[in-house]
């Protein structure tokens, strides 16, 4: 190998880490830097979810036809079996409540009749687990965008934090993933209530990303512009237990 | 290294791109051996779960609950640092495949050394005998015809198809361009695609490797690290 191509490998090797280091400070000022954007897989993390955000960011998941739905619907787990939950249930989840609070005009909490008053959607839509396995469901459900409208999002805010009744889980995606139309919180599954089993009373479904970020039996949404005070700050258990944050991939 | 009983062999840029995409597919192999483990049932069209038929199920025991393995125990969970660590060494290995085929096709590298220059049954059949029957390469200072085709056949076939079936699997990236997977039939059917494309990945490294020996295995790597290879034969 002769000596100037060398040197213009180096060159370019640095050029190229320079780049970089420039394009991850404009990701940063751009917000295409995810909350889990540090450690070892950090450059992947940030390749991952800034490209999606420049190529998907309004891009519609694919909706299937009602032959296509998978039946039965696959149950993954079983559910929650604390004393909480079997009250709820007993109760016909008829004093289920979804509190939204934080950088909102007007903190509320919805009952399942009060989401149910507003207008609903309807979508057939895959729901693939990271594992391997999915299967197609028409859900119904009032939007996220919907729900956050009604209370009033400040203009600072930046993401929607989920809390699940279920032990740990909680989630949060950022406003584009939370005002996209097919981001729903969903209380139906093919034509009717949606099974305990599939996460009812009530769930956030977000089908451009992997099934774990539609976080089951939800109670709570804060609105907020950092995720640094929730839990270790990388916006989620998943990261927590070594998963993206963004899971659109 | 530039003593008179040696002459150049690999450029720069095979050597570097070569090494970097050795260090990728391990990783990519080893963590995605992992993520199939979770579920090592397969599908074809768009969904597939533990009540729907497979169309194969590996005879392996599960890091997950939720299959039937028939085995009466579950295996560890790794799938947080393995998705991540796939996904990286993705990255990794498709800058570098882009880097690999640009300089490649500005240098003539394709034209020269990997399409078959006047390609012939008899040639190719010659070869295909000659590998068979496991006989040392004579060292002729080009690719035979055999390691021509399948060179070509895993970079402009195995790789592409790789990259492409993992991008259909992915839920952002197909609602951008739903055809991604759509021409697949399905998510699953990719799935199903990607681990066939690692079997033959594997099939490759293993046919490589063994040829790499057969041939000489130091000279070979001393070649692909510093670029020369001596002009004995090895």
């Amino acid at each position: 190998m002769s000596q100037p191509s060398r040197r213009k490998l180096i060159t370019a090797g640095l050029a190229g880490a320079s780049g970089l280091a420039v394009a991850a400070k404009l990701a940063g000022d751009q917000g295409l830097l995810p909350p889990d954007a540090k450690g070892i897989y950090g450059p992947g993390e940030i390749l991952n979810y800034a490209t999606h955000r420049l190529v998907s960011r309004h891009a519609m998941a694919r909706e299937f036809a009602p032959a296509q739905i998978s039946n039965p619907p696959y149950v993954n787990g079983p559910p929650p079996k604390d004393e909480t939950f079997l009250r709820h249930q007993s109760e016909g989840f008829a004093n289920w409540k979804l509190t939204v609070d934080g950088l909102v005009a007007l903190p509320a909490a919805f009952s399942l009749a009060d989401l149910k008053s507003h207008p609903s959607r309807s979508q057939i839509t895959h729901l693939a687990c990271e594992e391997g396995w999915s299967y197609i469901a028409e859900w119904k459900g009032v939007p996220l965008s919907q729900v956050l409208e009604l209370a009033g999002v400040k203009a600072t805010a930046k993401y929607v934090v989920y809390f699940s009744l279920q032990g740990d889980w909680w989630d949060s995606v950022d406003l584009d993933e939370a005002n996209h139309p097919q981001t729903l919180v969903a209380y139906g599954l093919n034509g009717g209530d949606l099974p305990v089993g599939n996460g009812g009373p009530l769930r956030m479904r977000v089908p451009r990303q992997l099934g774990y970020k539609s976080v089951k039996y939800i109670t709570r949404l804060t609105v907020t512009d950092s995720l640094k005070g929730f839990g270790k700050g990388l916006g989620s258990a998943s990261p927590e237990a070594g998963y993206s944050w963004y899971a659109g991939i | 290294m530039a003593d008179s009983s040696s002459i150049p062999r690999h450029t720069g840029v095979v050597r570097v791109t070569h090494w970097l995409t050795t260090l990728c597919f391990l990783a990519l192999l080893v963590s995605g051996v992992e993520l199939v483990i979770s579920h090592p049932r397969f599908y074809w069209g768009e969904a597939g779960n533990s009540n729907t038929p497979a169309l194969f199920q590996l005879p392996i025991p599960a890091s997950r609950g939720g299959v039937n393995t028939g085995y009466a125990y579950v295996l560890p969970d790794q799938n947080g640092w393995s998705r991540s660590l796939h996904f990286q060494s993705a990255w990794i290995v498709g800058a570098t495949g882009l880097l690999y085929l640009l300089t490649g096709l500005k240098r003539g590298h394709f034209r020269r050394n990997l399409l078959p220059a006047d390609f012939s049954w008899r040639a190719l059949t010659q070869s295909l005998a000659e590998h068979l029957r496991f006989a040392a390469p004579a060292d002729s200072g080009s690719y035979n015809v055999l390691q021509r085709i399948t060179y070509l056949a895993v970079i402009f076939g195995l790789f592409p198809l790789m990259i492409w079936t993992g991008l259909a699997m992915s839920p952002g990236f197909t609602a951008a361009f739903p055809v991604t997977v759509t021409a697949f039939g399905g998510q699953q059917s990719a799935r199903t695609i990607h681990f066939f494309v690692t079997l033959f990945l594997v099939l490759f490294v293993a046919a490589h490797v063994t040829m790499i020996a057969l041939a000489g295995f130091r000279s070979r790597m001393r070649a692909m690290v510093t670029g020369r290879i001596s002009q004995e034969p090895s």
